[in-house]
């Protein structure tokens, strides 16, 4: 049900009955290697192509996910996804092989929140009695298809970020056990003029801020009121820029814990990311695997994931344009 | 308001990009000469290493030996790339790695062995001079007008 001017209050309060999330060997190296799933300890994942690599992770996280849902795929009525490549083939093609009724849907990396957003109101308006919801990136693929072969001898600046190489499933059902997805609030496309492909996380930053306030002031609360907040890969420039953004804008986020999913994945230290991690998968695996665990072992009860997504094609930016950028939240709630 | 492209935008913009600008961290040019310049210098050492050898044990002139020196640090730099290691060292060594003949060898490798996928015709022969193709179109024509250029006053 709408709620303000761009939210939706989910009032069935639809669940995630069942979530799974496979990553590459990069992300298994990293501080939240724990919470995956399934780890790959190769990066083409036995396949032929990048393109093959990261529909393989994707079709593997949807069934898994309907696996640890407790059900069949021929149960699931509708499939949502998307991602970063051309025409989404990944999802397209993982759609193929899956045969459940399906939504492609692209918003870059906001596409995770977008599919659950999505999935969560088809369920709720009754629609659906199940829907999946599900995302990839793959770091070669993104790489090959924004920015240069993978094997490219190019020197990155301390604003690049790396494409997170996973893939991540939720499985939203009408009733059942697990955490509600109560509310979502549908973003804008931003666009404050950066044109820098290097620093996305600084053009990606205020559309996060513009979609967090729109949510704050359709529900009339308070950063407070959730135990977490989760940017989905703002990254090491973007996030602080965020927080000035809400201190001048006299948004006290101090409040709750503001942290960035892409800040999150890797290990600083020893893994050399730049300025952290971007990418649909950033935001899906971290929330659907690390988040969703903390939120079961009861250290979050209230947490609001705001995936970011930058808009842009390798096209648009050889063409000088500047990059336009949208944000989705989805608050998820303990049961 | 020297800046055409900083006229068109909003006051709002304007001010993110200021604060933005303020938040982002510096590429840190000092260190990345510096790099450049031993790793660069190291790789040209090591060419001038392989062409003397080509003169004292090859049995070339001095004015031949540089065309099987070329082909050695092409071959090296192919293998190294496709083992996954060029572009590490390059993330490492910058221009250093970038500008010598196994830079432009990378180039070409580094894009034939992505596109491979595609086929041999379109993916291998059509996208393997995608990075290379610059670098000898603007090297043709700058030759082209530094030829006219002597040829008129030279």
């Amino acid at each position: 049900m709408l709620q303000g001017h761009q939210s939706w209050v989910f009032e069935r309060k639809p669940v995630l009955l069942g979530t799974a999330t496979v990553v590459g060997p990069f992300e298994g190296q990293g501080p939240l290697a724990d919470d995956f799933d399934i780890i790959h300890g190769d990066l083409s994942v036995g396949q032929q192509s990048w393109e093959k690599a990261e529909r393989t992770l994707l079709e593997e996280a949807v069934k898994l996910a309907i696996e640890n849902a407790g059900l069949t795929k021929d149960q699931v009525q509708f499939y949502v996804g998307g991602d970063l490549t051309n025409q989404i083939i990944s999802n397209s093609f993982a759609a193929r092989s899956l045969s459940i009724p399906y939504l492609g849907v692209f918003g870059a990396c906001s596409t995770s929140m977008e599919s659950l957003a999505l999935a969560a109101q088809l369920v709720d308006s009754g629609a659906a009695r199940y829907v999946v919801a599900g995302t990839c990136s793959h770091n070669a693929t993104a790489e090959k298809q924004y920015r240069y072969p993978t094997e490219y001898g190019s020197q990155k600046p301390p604003t690049a970020q790396f494409t997170v190489t996973g893939a991540g499933a939720a499985v939203v059902a009408d009733k059942g056990e697990g955490p509600a997805v109560t509310r979502a609030t549908i973003g804008r496309v931003v666009d404050m003029g950066i044109k820098d492909p290097f620093n996305l996380g600084a053009a990606m930053a205020p559309a996060a801020v513009d979609t967090i306030e729109a949510h704050l002031r359709d529900f009339r609360i308070e950063p407070g009121y959730y135990d977490v907040i989760a940017t989905g890969d703002l990254s090491g420039v973007g996030h602080p820029l965020a927080k000035d953004l809400f201190r001048r804008h006299g948004i006290p986020i101090d409040q709750t814990h503001f942290t960035d999913c892409g800040l999150l994945i890797y290990d600083f230290e020893k893994q050399k990311v730049q300025a952290g991690a971007s990418g649909c998968g950033c935001s899906a695996v971290v929330t659907y695997g690390h988040l969703l665990k903390r939120m079961r072992r009861g250290e979050i009860r209230r947490m609001l994931i705001v995936a970011t997504g930058a808009l842009l094609s390798p096209i648009s930016y050889q063409q000088g344009e500047s990059i336009p950028c949208i944000a989705h939240a989805v608050a998820i709630e303990a049961e | 308001m020297a800046d055409p492209k900083k006229k068109k935008l909003s006051p709002v913009q304007q001010q993110y990009q200021e604060l933005a600008k303020k938040r982002e961290p510096r590429r840190p040019v000092l260190k990345n000469c510096l790099r450049a310049f031993v790793s660069g210098g190291t790789i040209c050492l090591v060419g001038q290493a392989i062409q003397q050898m080509f003169i004292h044990w090859g049995g070339f002139p001095k004015e031949k030996a540089s065309n099987p020196t070329v082909a050695v640090l092409i071959l090296v730099s192919v293998i190294l790339t496709s083992l996954g290691v060029y572009d590490k060292f390059a993330q490492w060594a910058g221009a250093g790695s970038a500008v010598p003949v196994t830079g432009f060898a990378n180039a070409m490798a580094s894009a034939a062995i992505e596109h491979r996928s595609e086929g041999v015709v379109l993916g291998i022969g059509g996208k393997m001079f995608k990075l290379a193709g610059p670098v000898i179109v603007f090297g043709t024509v700058t030759a082209f007008v530094v030829g006219i250029c002597h040829w008129l006053f030279g």
